[in-house]
């Protein structure tokens, strides 16, 4: 079998390659355009940023010491060579770790339960009052824009220092956070339950438990876990506002330059976020199988 | 009328034993997690320090609060807070810039169908990991030790962490192109390098693109917390202010940074929508 190219006449071709010039021109203008504003962009906010080269090109090795700093121990020898003097306060860290932990877990839990009663008044399809949903969901938004370590400043000073108020930090950001994924889920469900529910006669809440909550179960368990992983990382740093965990005990470190207490604690939170994120996915994985996850 | 027939209760249990009759485990399972999870719950309430005095007098203190901080009231200080927006702004803006631009080539090694050994791509992507498991807040801590205190530090900070977590992104967004692409430049003659500037890269990066803007908006947020440990932006002075219990000003601050994400937001959904479409959001 033979195959032929057939050519155009010169004519068409010149006008069909004058379009194809043209074209490929005004996307080459508007990308060119685009870079020159972003370009500016930047520039404006090096001054804003104070962006100083020098200061960092000066500095940049003692970044690179910082590193060689941190992975030394006060005798000047390698942490690697002398694990229990790095890890000198590991009884106490460990501690600081699971209080860790059980202020994101408590956080997580009780954000998670207000955001699933709060959730169905801001879902399109749900909500038993169209004012009710605007209330609420503005509200969720006001929870989640404001980060929770603001949140974190705040309640320090209202329920004084301690872990009570990074908890309450974190349940105010898991409520709108959460909130917003709650009902977005909800939104999307078949409606076909809900109204064969309600042509029993059930009211709103028999509605929500037997129609809604069959289809949106798992994956609100889904984003639940997910949020409890993010919380851990959020309250690691909870310390820094005085609201609890192991992020006082790494400023300190950091301030009073105790290199090797950074290192040791650091990599005892890295650690303790990997073994979470481990831990979360098995846990989706045995609750709904592999590849269920949203 | 017809009636139904009367159900074959029997001839059904003796069909169907497991759902009438479920195994003790699988009958407990739901409430003994249930009561396991309510009991961490409890435990943990009560070793936090939880206490009903303590929470009726934090909230009394709290409504306190709330009704110091209106009006919103910037006082004297209106022009340093615009300032401190605008660095805020900037600090994001340059940090997630930075971070794509550094993550771009360190994805491609992390993505299986441009290294496909694992030897190389395991501890790229193990490097990405630990990158992202410290948090922002600790990036800027080390970096003030480093340059000093300053926007600048906050503007490393987001460019380090938003790497590891790019780098990630990326790679995965490279994982999802089509092969089908870059077979053809191969067919045509292309090197390894024109297989990913004219197969993969026009795929991958409206998708980037569409990343970067979210972090943008994102960072906004980030670069607000970050000057509460003194690297520059609206958080420094939003600590300050909480610090000296100005709460009028507190309030004002707080609306800046919600007027400013929100008007962000808005901008990048725009910009997202013209570069990649409207179907695909990421």
């Amino acid at each position: 079998m033979t195959l032929a190219v057939t050519i155009l006449p010169s004519q068409q071709l010149a006008a069909l390659n004058e379009a194809y010039r043209k074209a490929v021109a005004r996307k080459r203008l508007r990308l060119t355009l685009g870079a020159a504003v972003f370009f500016a962009a930047l520039l404006v906010a090096s001054v804003g940023a104070e962006v100083n080269l020098r200061t960092f090109f000066t500095y940049f090795g003692n970044f690179i010491s910082y590193f060689d700093r941190l992975l030394t121990l006060e005798n000047g020898s390698r942490v690697w060579t002398d694990i229990g003097e790095w890890f000198w306060g590991w009884p106490k860290w460990l501690w600081l770790l699971g209080e860790t932990i059980l202020i994101s877990y408590v956080g997580t839990l009780s954000g998670a339960v207000l955001a699933f009663g709060l959730n169905f008044l801001a879902a399109e399809n749900t909500a038993p009052a169209p004012w009710l949903r605007v209330v609420v969901k503005r509200l969720m938004e006001f929870c989640r824009t404001v980060p929770d370590i603001v949140f974190a400043l705040i309640f320090v000073i209202a329920f004084g220092l301690g872990p009570m108020a990074g908890v309450l930090a974190i349940t105010i950001h898991t409520i709108g956070a959460l909130g917003k994924q709650y009902s977005e889920m909800v939104e999307n469900i078949d409606m076909k339950p809900v109204e064969g529910v309600r042509c029993t006669g059930a009211g709103w809440i028999s509605c929500m438990r037997f129609a809604v909550l069959p289809q949106v179960a798992a994956g609100f368990a889904t984003y639940t876990l997910l949020r409890f992983e993010i919380n851990v990382r959020g309250a690691s740093v909870m310390g820094f506002v005085g609201a609890g965990g192991i992020g006082q005990e790494l400023l300190v470190a950091i301030r009073k330059f105790y290199y090797s207490d950074v290192s040791a604690i650091l990599l005892m939170i890295v650690l303790t976020v990997f073994v979470i994120d481990i831990g979360t996915g098995w846990i989706r994985g045995r609750l709904f199988g592999r590849g269920s996850h949203a | 009328m017809s009636r139904l027939p009367a159900p074959d209760t029997e001839g059904l249990y003796a069909r169907h034993p497991g759902v009438f009759d479920r195994p003790l485990s699988a009958r407990l399972a739901t409430p003994l997690m249930l009561l396991g999870a309510s009991a961490i719950f409890i435990f943990g309430l009560v070793h936090l320090g939880f206490s009903p005095a303590r929470m009726l007098a934090g909230l009394h203190q709290l409504g306190w609060i709330t009704m110091m901080m209106i009006p919103p009231d910037p006082g004297a200080s209106l022009p340093l807070y615009l300032k401190a927006l605008g660095e805020t702004l900037s600090i994001a803006l340059l940090g997630t810039t930075l971070a794509a631009l550094f993550a771009l080539p360190v994805s491609l090694l992390a993505a299986k169908n441009i290294v496909p050994s694992n030897i190389f791509r395991f501890p790229v992507r193990r490097f990405l990991d630990s990158i992202r498991g410290v948090d922002t807040l600790i990036w800027a801590l080390v970096w003030i030790n480093v340059v000093g205190l300053g926007p600048f530090a906050g503007v490393l900070a987001i460019a380090v962490s938003d790497f590891g977590a790019f780098g990630k992104l990326f790679s995965e967004a490279i994982e999802g192109a089509d092969h089908k692409q870059v077979e053809g430049i191969r067919a045509s003659g292309g090197n390894a390098l024109h297989e990913i500037r004219f197969g993969l890269m026009p795929q991958v990066l409206p998708v980037i693109a569409g990343q970067v803007l979210y972090f943008i908006e994102s960072n906004t947020r980030s670069a607000t917390i970050i000057g509460i440990v003194g690297a520059g932006g609206i958080g420094l002075q939003l600590a300050e202010q909480i610090r000296v219990l100005e709460w009028q000003k507190v309030s004002f601050l707080i609306l800046m940074i919600l007027v400013a994400v929100a008007a962000i937001d808005w901008i990048s959904s725009k910009l997202r929508f013209a570069i990649i479409g409207r179907r695909a959001i990421v």
